[in-house]
């Protein structure tokens, strides 16, 4: 039992610092360009991610010994389709200002490789409640990223939080919320992100 | 739409909305296969060629089969599109192997990647919605194509004399690859006051 429960966190807790889908693994970097400038499109990306991967995980741990291994990456997209359909319509049905502001990049979540590639590698070999937990750690994970990049974006860009102004009027780089301002911001992110947790950098 | 416009919208496409700088689809490939240019322009060939036909398939299944008004069945867009995108790629890859081997050679190694490059079906919905005609969906689907394949390529071509640049090290790799990527961008936004 204890040995089952340090797997479990260790599978929640992969997902933030090693193993951090975007800063370790490099996947899932369009989603994270495009919506982060605001904090609240960070937040509705990271609910929507983090739903689609939790979905996609628990059925295909569910089913891993009856998928064929043949058809296992169209039985995954396929799975992943119908719970990004879900959110599609969850969103524009009770959250329609951050439908809008996320766009084309709802639907797209059935190509953010994060969700298949969890499907692929994690969720198609391990436990029901290992690959849960999985979902969870990296959907957060994925998350704190979003949050982290968009709060920069946002309180340089445009001088506010969750829209509560902080900075003066003349005092924003416009560039920070213009496309080029979340490739440099990642940039350095993931610069930092290498100084503090790799040894040999 | 005249012809006149159709080219517009191919232009917007490459430069004023660049798939990858300005619209941010297809990163993956934009980092992952920028490291030399002939990766690069066999990456931009690939994606041409199954951009125009992902394009040319899902435009008649969007007015025809989903919003039908019989059939009601527009929330199955995802679910429908992503399926003809992947058995798309597969079928292309079948046909070139088959009739086109030389073509096959070069382009093969990134046809399997392409199926989750979100370049592609973020071309086919933005097709859907700006609500495109046929032909301006293909010249779209065009523009876009060559726009991914511009940014790729200058991206080599700066990435292969950044091999010998002192980066500091913990920006070497990924990091510094998109801050470059950001620098292009800039300049890129010039091309904005354009249209």
């Amino acid at each position: 039992m204890a040995t089952e429960t340090k797997t479990l966190s260790h599978e929640f807790l992969k997902g933030f610092i090693s193993e951090n889908p975007i800063i370790a693994l490099m996947l899932g970097l369009c989603p994270t360009l495009a919506v982060t400038t605001a904090a609240e499109n960070a937040v509705g990306m990271c609910g929507a991610a983090t739903f689609v991967l939790l979905g996609s995980n628990l059925i295909v741990a569910l089913l891993k010994s009856v998928i064929p291994p043949k058809v296992r990456i169209p039985v995954f997209i396929v799975t992943i389709a119908t719970f990004v359909t879900i959110v599609d319509l969850v969103m524009n049905a009770f959250f329609p200002p951050i439908h809008k502001a996320l766009g084309i990049f709802i639907p797209l979540i059935v190509v953010n490789c994060v969700i298949l590639g969890r499907a692929e590698a994690f969720a198609s070999k391990s436990s029901v409640a290992n690959a849960v937990v999985d979902a969870l750690g990296m959907g957060l994970g994925f998350g704190l990223i979003l949050m982290v990049l968009a709060s920069i974006r946002e309180v340089l860009g445009a001088g506010s939080w969750f829209g509560i102004e902080l900075l003066p009027e003349n005092a924003k780089f416009l560039i920070m919320i213009l496309p080029p301002g979340a490739f440099l911001g990642l940039g350095l992110l993931m610069g930092i992100s290498n100084r503090l947790f790799r040894k040999e950098a | 739409m005249s012809l006149g416009d159709m080219l517009i919208v191919m232009i917007g496409a490459i430069f004023v909305n660049n798939f990858v700088l300005m619209r941010f689809l297809g990163i993956c490939p934009f980092i992952g296969v920028s490291k030399r240019i002939s990766d690069a322009l066999g990456m931009g060939g690939a994606v041409l060629f199954v951009m125009l036909m992902a394009s040319a398939a899902t435009w008649p299944i969007q007015h025809f089969v989903l919003d039908h008004p019989d059939l009601q069945i527009g929330y199955l867009q995802t679910v429908v599109f992503i399926l003809v995108i992947a058995s798309l790629v597969q079928f292309v890859e079948i046909v070139l192997q088959r009739f086109l081997p030389a073509l096959y050679d070069s382009l093969g190694i990134y046809l399997p990647l392409i199926t989750t490059n979100c370049a592609i079906m973020g071309v086919c919905l933005l097709n859907v919605q700006e609500d495109f005609g046929f032909l301006t969906t293909l010249f779209h689907a065009f523009g876009a194509a060559l726009g991914f394949t511009l940014a790729l390529v200058l991206m080599a071509g700066i990435r292969e004399r950044l091999d010998t640049a002192d980066v500091p090290k913990s920006l070497e790799g990924a990091p510094i690859a998109f801050i470059v990527a950001g620098l292009m961008g800039i300049a890129f936004l010039g091309f904005s006051g354009m249209m």
